[in-house]
C-alpha cells in the first residue's frame, strides 16, 4: 500500500445558503398572494371594527344605492347597498369570516386525514395500500356535488356541515397525491441509507420522507383552500350553508343574481372578492411549491 | 489468530423474479479486524447482494437460500429485526454508491449527520453538532460550518461522498460496508476518496468490506480480495498475490481487461470466449453438484 498524506481540502460551492424564510420572502408570488391572504385574515378578525356599518342593518329608503362615483350614490356607502338597503362593503368584509373559516378548517382537516392515510398506504404498501387505495377509488366514484348536498341534507345546514362535506369529499385528493409521492420517496437511496443506520419505520416516514412530500402537500393544501372557498360559496348560493342572517359571499351572489339588472354591484362585489381570494390561494400554493422544493430551488 | 470480524459462510441467494436464478453460490469470505477486504466482479456477479445481505436490505425479489453471515459471533441473517437495527449504525455502517441520491434532498447536512450520532451514540443535539463539525474536518472539508448548513444539492459529488464517509465513520462502527463508493465520481475525486477511506480505516482500526467492479480501485485500497463471477467466489487471497500471480483464468482475464498505459494494445479486451466457456462450465458443474447434494 502506497503511503501518502492527504493535504488537499475541498472548498464548498457558493455563498451561505439562504434560510427557508429568506427564500419565501424573495418569491413575488408568495409575498404578493400571501400578503393578500394575511390582509383577508386581518379583515375577517377585525370585521366589526373595520366594517363601516352593521352588515345586517336594513334601510329600505336607501335600497340599491350604487357604489361611490356613480350617479345617485350616497356618501358612506362605498360599494352601494343591496335590495334591502344593507351596506355591500360591510357585508363583503363580514363574508370573509365564513369563507376563511371554511378555507382553513375544511382544507386543513381534509389534508390531515388524506395525507396520513396516503403516507401509510405509500410507505407500508401491500395490504394496507390495497385497502386504502380501493377505499379512495370507491369514494371517488360518488358524484361530489350530490354527496355534499346529501351530507348537508342529513347533517342540517350550518358551517359545520359545510366543513364536513368538504372534508368528506376532498380527503381523497390528498390521499392519492401523498401516496404516490411517498411511494416514490420510499425507494430512494437516502431511505435505504436511513434503514442501514437502524432507524425505525416511523422515524424514516416522518423524518426522512415527510419533508420531501411536504412541498407538494403544502401546494395542494393552499389549492384546496381556494377550492373550499368556492365550494362554500356554491353551498351558500343554493342555500345549504350558514343561515341567511350571516353574510356570506355565496349568499350575496345568490341575492345579487336576482337584481343584477337593477343593481349589478350587489353581485359584482362578492364575486370579485371570491375571485381574488381563490386566485390568491392558487398563486400562494404555486409560489410555496416552487420555493420549498429543495431541488427546484435556484 | 484473532477471529475475523465478519465471516460469511456458504452464502447462497436466488432471484425470485428471474426463474429462481442463483445470484450467490455458496460464497464464503472473511474480513479480519482492521482489514480492508475487496469484493470484485463484473456487474451481476452478486457483489452488491453480499453488501445488502449484511445490511438487511435485500430487495423483495431476492431470497437468501442458505449460509450464514457471522458478525462477531452473531448470525445477522437469523437476528430479529429489532436486534439487527441495534447493530446497524452502531457496529456496521454503509458508505453508499451514489452520493447524489443517498442524502435526503430536503434536509440540511447537519440534520443528516447528527441523526445517527443522536440515535446510536446517544449524544445531545449540541454534542452531536460539535461532533459533526469535527467529523467534517476529519474528512478534510474546509469551512465545515457552512457545509453543515447546506442542502445536499448545494454540494459537489465529491463533497457529498465525503459527508457520507463522515456519517459512516463518525458512528465509529467496527465494520464499514463500502458499496462502489467511487463509481459515481470522476477519476481525480475517486483517488482522494479512496485515500480518505484508507486513512480513516487505519486511524480507527475499522474493518472494511469494499465492493467494486474496478480492479484498479481495489488494488489501491484492499489488503485481501475475493473475485466473484456469477455469484461464485473464484479466487481469494492477499491483494498483491492475487494480482501478481492470479491462479484463476477469470482473474487473469479481469486483469487483462483493465486498461494499462504501459500496454496500450491490450486495453479494454473483452473476456476471451474460451475463458467464458470454461467459467460457464465451472458454474454449471457447481450447480449440478449442488442439485445432487440437495436431492441426496
Amino acid at each position: 500500500m502506497e503511503h501518502w498524506s492527504p493535504k488537499q481540502t475541498i472548498t464548498d460551492a457558493g455563498p451561505q445558503p439562504p434560510t427557508a424564510v429568506e427564500r419565501l420572502l424573495r418569491d413575488p408570488k408568495v409575498v404578493g398572494a400571501g400578503g393578500f391572504i394575511v390582509f383577508l385574515i386581518v379583515l375577517a378578525l377585525a370585521a366589526p371594527l373595520v366594517a363601516p356599518m352593521d352588515p345586517l342593518a336594513q334601510n329600505l329608503v336607501l335600497a340599491t344605492v350604487p357604489p361611490a362615483g356613480f350617479a345617485e350614490s350616497e356618501p358612506g356607502y362605498l360599494l352601494g347597498t343591496d335590495g334591502l338597503g344593507r351596506d355591500v362593503l360591510s357585508r363583503v368584509i363580514f363574508g370573509t369570516q365564513v369563507s376563511l373559516t371554511v378555507a382553513f378548517v375544511a382544507a386543513g382537516l381534509a389534508c390531515l386525514i388524506g395525507s396520513l392515510l396516503g403516507l401509510l398506504a405509500g410507505f407500508l404498501g401491500g395490504f394496507v395500500d390495497a385497502l386504502i387505495s380501493r377505499l379512495v377509488d370507491i369514494w371517488m366514484a360518488f358524484p361530489p356535488v350530490l354527496l355534499s348536498i346529501l351530507l348537508v341534507a342529513v347533517l342540517g345546514t350550518g358551517l359545520h356541515s359545510v366543513i364536513a362535506a368538504i372534508v368528506v369529499i376532498d380527503w381523497t385528493r390528498f390521499c392519492r397525491v401523498v401516496r404516490t409521492e411517498t411511494m416514490g420517496q420510499a425507494q430512494m437511496d437516502y431511505v435505504v441509507a436511513a434503514r442501514t443506520i437502524g432507524f425505525a419505520r416511523p422515524a424514516i416516514l416522518f423524518r426522512e420522507i415527510l419533508p420531501n412530500v411536504a412541498p407538494v402537500l403544502i401546494a395542494l393544501l393552499t389549492l384546496e383552500m381556494g377550492i373550499a372557498v368556492v365550494v362554500e360559496a356554491i353551498l351558500s348560493f343554493v342555500g345549504l350553508s350558514v343561515s341567511s342572517d350571516t353574510p356570506t359571499w355565496g349568499g350575496m351572489i345568490a341575492e345579487g343574481r336576482q337584481i343584477v339588472h337593477e343593481a349589478w354591484w350587489v353581485l359584482a362585489a362578492p364575486l370579485a372578492a371570491l375571485f381574488a381570494t381563490v386566485v390568491a390561494f392558487n398563486q400562494l400554493g404555486d409560489g410555496l411549491a416552487r420555493s420549498l422544493d429543495p431541488v427546484l430551488r435556484r | 489468530m484473532t477471529p475475523p470480524r465478519l465471516a460469511i459462510e456458504a452464502l447462497s441467494a436466488i432471484s425470485l423474479r428471474d426463474g429462481d436464478r442463483p445470484i450467490l453460490r455458496r460464497v464464503s469470505l472473511s474480513v479480519g479486524v482492521g482489514e480492508v477486504h475487496g469484493v470484485v466482479g463484473e456487474s451481476g456477479a452478486g457483489k452488491s447482494t453480499i453488501a445488502k445481505a449484511i445490511l438487511g436490505i435485500i430487495p423483495s425479489q431476492v431470497r437468501i437460500t442458505g449460509g450464514t453471515i457471522n458478525f462477531e459471533g452473531q448470525n445477522l441473517l437469523s437476528m430479529p429485526a429489532k436486534a439487527l437495527r441495534a447493530v446497524l449504525g452502531r457496529d456496521i455502517a454503509l458508505v453508499p454508491q451514489d452520493p447524489s441520491t443517498a442524502l435526503n434532498p430536503s434536509r440540511r447536512i447537519d440534520a443528516q449527520l447528527t441523526d445517527g450520532l443522536r440515535l446510536k451514540r446517544g449524544l445531545s443535539a449540541r454534542e452531536a453538532r460539535l461532533r459533526a463539525l469535527a467529523l467534517l474536518e476529519e474528512v478534510q472539508i474546509r469551512d465545515p460550518e457552512r457545509v453543515l448548513k447546506s442542502y445536499p444539492h448545494q454540494l459537489s459529488g465529491g463533497m457529498r461522498q465525503r459527508v457520507l464517509i463522515a456519517a459512516a465513520f463518525g458512528l465509529e462502527p467496527k465494520l464499514v460496508i463500502a458499496d462502489e463508493p467511487t463509481t459515481a465520481l470522476d477519476v481525480t475525486v475517486q483517488k482522494q476518496i479512496l485515500r480518505l477511506i484508507r486513512l480513516l480505516q487505519e486511524r480507527h482500526g475499522t474493518s472494511v468490506l469494499f465492493v467494486s467492479h474496478d480492479l484498479g480501485v481495489v488494488a489501491k485500497i484492499c489488503d485481501r480480495l475475493t473475485v466473484l463471477y456469477m455469484g461464485r467466489a473464484m479466487e481469494q487471497g492477499a491483494t498483491e498475490e492475487v494480482l501478481s500471480a492470479p491462479r484463476h483464468a477469470y482473474t487473469k482475464a479481469l486483469l487483462a481487461a483493465n486498461p494499462r498505459y504501459d500496454r496500450p494494445d491490450t486495453g479494454l479486451e473483452p473476456t476471451p470466449p474460451e475463458v467464458v466457456a470454461a467459467l460457464r462450465a465451472e458454474i454449471a458443474a457447481f450447480d449440478a453438484a449442488a442439485a445432487e447434494a440437495g436431492h441426496g
